[in-house]
């Protein structure tokens, strides 16, 4: 099993929910987050005092995907993600230990899905 | 013993306004026999002139709710609350004191140029008669007159905003109110020096902005700067409601100083409104030839900055002044926060400073180049000598409202201190001196 957290620009959310959709993985925990990467921000000018560097708005993955699940979940987001241009974001696969599901009590491949 | 000693300061107060009441019923009845005695001149009440007071005086109250949206907006978000309750207590704390003994030091009958008499203590003599010299209510006069020195502390809150403790606002705003705002406004208003050297200032040029923007000058410097870095506004939609707000209740402060709806009224709110316009359009306008994009801050900034300016002027000036006025004052403005402001160092949170007072001073001065008899047969000399008045009105005011202001915030400070402590300020105003907070995280 692994967790997979992906952080992409607020505008490619919907391309990448729709790819994840066509490969059949439908649970995604989504998040407005800030941050930044390379391209360190962009300044901001309030009554002439310039704000260099102000955090950037990201949208922010998290999905649970059993083994054969990881390569097409890596290839929705590439997919969906890609503009070509700095900023597009990461992809971060970690590895996971344990699922419940707290309705049933399930564990494990069982209660990814 | 602490909790004791607030027992006891509250008896207190409790007492103070149970005598207040008691005076106040025996001035109600005098008020009564005044009215009676009055009758006669009642009569050249005029019924027009009265509705548009009665209405203006709504107008501008509106102002102060607008000023508290405006800052409260460009505030961050844990400290929202404390700049809308300021500015609110503002409107209460003052409306007792102006009733109570305010309006009198700034309207009672002279003394030596310098203060008005008690004649009006607790609104005695103030009833439906004539306000001398006009065709509207003694009572309406003041209640308009209320509403400037309702909202002129609460623009020094841009100054103090994100670290002045709640109790120390409450005790400054009243000190402030009497021992500033009164004489200035009589000076300049109430029949005081100022108003005999024949300074030109239709609606508050002097006694607000200049004055409230001087108070925030000496409030940033007695109070330092604030801890850690400085966030960006963390609702810019807030602050464009209430500089909307501050547009539309504007018209209430300046047209609403012709004391009577008649032409003077239309020509105040014209050149209010097209000088409005064109420092907003020239704030933004600057913004974008010099970092690249018409700022939403920039142009409310500006807008503001326009009020400010023609509010001296407007009764005075054509709309070619007011033109004049509006560009005017947004390029200095412009250039003050820009340039001089980071030069100097202090920490005028929402540039009080910098907008009421630069624009202020700049609107006062330009009154005297701009004034024509033929707009105002009150304007009583040619531009130039006008403006070396308007420049000694100016001078004057900023030197007493600066240095008045210095000594009472120092007086505050060293008895119950300004300042909130260092963890208060890093947790934020609205937890700390509230126990509320603006926003909910959860739902």
């Amino acid at each position: 099993m692994k967790y997979i957290i992906a952080v992409i620009q607020p505008d490619r959310l919907d391309q990448v929910l729709d790819l994840l959709e066509q490969k059949e993985i439908h649970l995604v925990t989504v998040s407005t987050v800030l941050g930044r990467g390379r391209q360190k921000g962009i300044s901001a000018v309030y009554r002439s005092h310039k704000e260099a560097g102000s955090l950037l708005k990201k949208v922010k993955l998290e999905i649970a995907v059993n083994a054969e699940f990881v390569k097409p979940t890596i290839d929705a987001i590439t997919e969906g993600a890609r503009t070509g241009s700095i900023g597009d974001g990461k992809i971060f696969v970690l590895d996971l230990e344990e699922v419940v599901r707290i309705r049933t009590g399930e564990t494990g491949n069982l209660a990814i899905g | 013993m602490y909790r004791m000693c607030k027992r006891v300061g509250l008896a207190l107060a409790v007492a103070a306004l149970c005598w207040l009441g008691s005076a106040g019923s025996v001035t109600a009845q005098d008020a009564e026999a005044v009215v009676e005695a009055a009758a006669e001149p009642a009569a050249a009440i005029d019924s027009g002139n009265t509705a548009w007071l009665l209405a203006s005086s709504g107008l501008v109250l509106l102002m102060t709710p607008g000023l508290a949206f405006f800052y409260g907006g460009l505030v961050r978000k844990k400290n929202i609350l404390s700049v809308l309750m300021q500015c609110f207590m503002s409107m209460c704390l003052v409306t007792v004191t102006w009733v109570v003994v305010g309006y009198s030091l700034a309207f009672g009958t002279d003394i030596k140029g310098l203060i008005g008499g008690l004649d009006y203590l607790l609104l005695r003599n103030v009833g439906a008669e004539p306000w001398p010299g006009y065709t509207i209510p003694h009572l309406v006069f003041m209640a308009f007159q209320l509403k400037f020195a309702m909202i002129t502390p609460a623009l020094i809150i841009g100054a103090c905003a994100e670290r002045l403790k709640f109790s120390a606002f409450c005790v400054f705003t009243v000190l402030w109110s009497l021992l500033v705002y009164s004489p200035v406004a009589h000076w300049v208003w109430g029949g005081g020096f100022i108003f005999d050297w024949g300074a030109l200032d239709f609606a508050g040029g002097t006694v607000v902005h200049i004055n409230a923007g001087m108070a925030a000058l000496a409030a940033a410097l007695v109070l330092g700067k604030r801890k850690g870095s400085v966030s960006p506004p963390h609702s810019l939609p807030l602050a464009v409601l209430g500089a909307g707000m501050l547009w539309f209740g504007w018209f209430g402060f300046n047209a609403g100083s012709s004391l009577a709806a008649d032409g003077i009224a239309a020509n105040a709110m014209v050149t209010t409104h097209v000088a409005t316009a064109v420092a907003g359009l020239a704030w933004a306008l600057v913004d974008w030839l010099y970092h690249g994009r018409p700022t939403t801050l920039g142009m409310i900034t500006g807008v503001v900055a326009g009020l400010v300016a023609i509010t001296p002027a407007c009764g005075f000036v054509d709309v070619t002044g007011a033109i004049w006025i509006g560009l005017g004052s947004s390029l200095i403005c412009w250039l003050f926060v820009t340039f001089v402001k980071p030069k100097l160092g202090y920490d005028d949170t929402l540039d009080a400073f910098g907008v009421h007072g630069v624009g202020g001073i700049w609107g006062a001065l330009a009154t005297g180049l701009f004034c024509s008899a033929a707009v105002n047969p009150l304007v009583a000399h040619a531009p130039w000598p006008q403006f070396i008045i308007q420049l000694k009105a100016t001078v004057v005011t900023m030197v007493f409202s600066f240095a008045a202001s210095y000594i009472l915030l120092k007086l505050v400070d060293l008895t119950i201190g300004l300042r909130v402590s260092e963890h208060e300020e890093r947790v934020g105003l609205d937890l700390t001196q509230h126990k509320e907070s603006g926003y909910t995280v959860l739902d």
